[in-house]
């Protein structure tokens, strides 16, 4: 007997192949920063310890390029994430925030440690006590310094956060939903 | 283990048997305020009308040929009044293998010369304990902050300096 005849296709597509026939229904604004939150181009921008676990993540143990990260570039204009990865002391504060200034929108902002996130164990006169006091943060990374568990589990975060971006005033639909809870309707 | 590092010159006894000490005693130029020795190390306390005949004697003496200045760092003493400043020049001969330490003290606010004509790395050394105690050195070709940023309020190594600084952030 055949089974033809049971499977066939619906009227719409009754002429074409069935891979031709394969249609994903979406949002721009999904699209978009699915997109965005995918390629995310790190800046290379080590200022203390962090900057080893960060090298770490980037290498083949913890293979960063896993998820699509892994391309760290040396100059802000090609970069969209910055990773404050260690102390900012008050001289290269200035610094950070030039770095953050010559970055191209969207950008995003990651605090890797203790020291960017609130000066760390160095509550002193040289140090800036968290990268919030000179550029916008998405994320922070607790630890001293964090693992590259952590530096991966903030990457995901970020991704999440970038999910729920709202384009041309629209938010995205349900992207990804095992991502979000079901009760939380609001972004981070 | 106490290094000796003056053990080719100098038995790590007897402070004024230091042949830095000696030449310093034998120049009628360069009189000394005082002599110390802790572990072997000597130091000689000159005042600042003489430091820096007697830091160029400790350069060109063919017997002790001091010819790297291994840093110039300074303490303060805001109890010790009249002198609360120690400007110290840390010496070290490499043909010779000896270390030598000099001390001068200072009042607030008083000068002292530079040594960029003894020894030209002084620049960025004094440039350092310019930026940390705000002693000011006569002669410096650029005064200026080194670690500090540009405009910082204050000398962060003075005893009233608060360690949080005087920014709220």
């Amino acid at each position: 007997m055949s089974t033809i005849g049971k499977n066939k296709p619906t009227r719409v597509y009754r002429n074409k192949k069935p891979r031709e026939a394969n249609i994903l229904l979406t949002s721009t604004s999904a699209v978009i920063n699915h997109s965005q939150r995918s390629s995310l181009m790190p800046l290379t921008f080590g200022l203390a310890c962090c900057a080893i676990e960060m090298i770490a993540t980037a290498g083949p143990r913890f293979d960063l390029s896993r998820f699509g990260w892994e391309a760290y570039r040396a100059t802000p204009r090609q970069s969209d994430l910055m990773i404050v990865a260690g102390t900012i002391t008050n001289k290269m504060g200035t610094v950070v925030k030039k770095l953050y200034d010559q970055m191209a929108e969207p950008k995003w902002v990651i605090a890797m440690g203790a020291c960017a996130t609130c000066g760390g164990i160095f509550q002193t006169y040289s140090v800036v006590p968290g990268a919030h006091h000179l550029i916008p943060v998405d994320v922070y990374i607790p630890g001293c310094p964090p693992r590259p568990e952590a530096l991966i589990h903030g990457f995901m975060t970020l991704q999440m956060k970038i999910d729920q971006k709202r384009n041309f005033g629209v938010a995205p639909v349900d992207v990804e939903p095992g991502f979000r809870g079901p009760t939380r309707k609001e972004p981070f | 283990m106490t290094v000796n590092w003056n053990r080719q010159n100098f038995s790590g006894e007897d402070p004024e048997q230091h042949p830095a000490v000696v030449a310093l005693r034998k120049n009628a130029g360069t009189p000394l305020v005082g002599v110390g020795i802790f572990r072997g190390e000597v130091t000689a306390v000159l005042s600042p009308e003489h430091s820096i005949e007697a830091l160029t004697l400790l350069r060109d003496d063919p017997g002790l040929v001091f010819d790297m200045l291994a840093d110039v760092t300074a303490v303060h003493w805001p109890q010790r009044e009249g002198a609360e400043f120690d400007v110290i020049y840390h010496l070290y001969s490499l043909s010779n293998k000896m270390r030598f330490r000099v001390k001068v003290p200072l009042a607030e606010g008083q000068e002292i010369r530079s040594v960029v004509g003894v020894w030209t790395t002084a620049g960025w050394l004094e440039r350092e304990v310019f930026d940390m105690f705000g002693i000011h050195f006569a002669g410096h070709p650029d005064q200026r902050r080194i670690l500090n940023p540009e405009g910082f309020d204050g000398h962060p190594l003075r005893k009233e300096f608060p360690v949080q600084g005087r920014v709220r952030w």
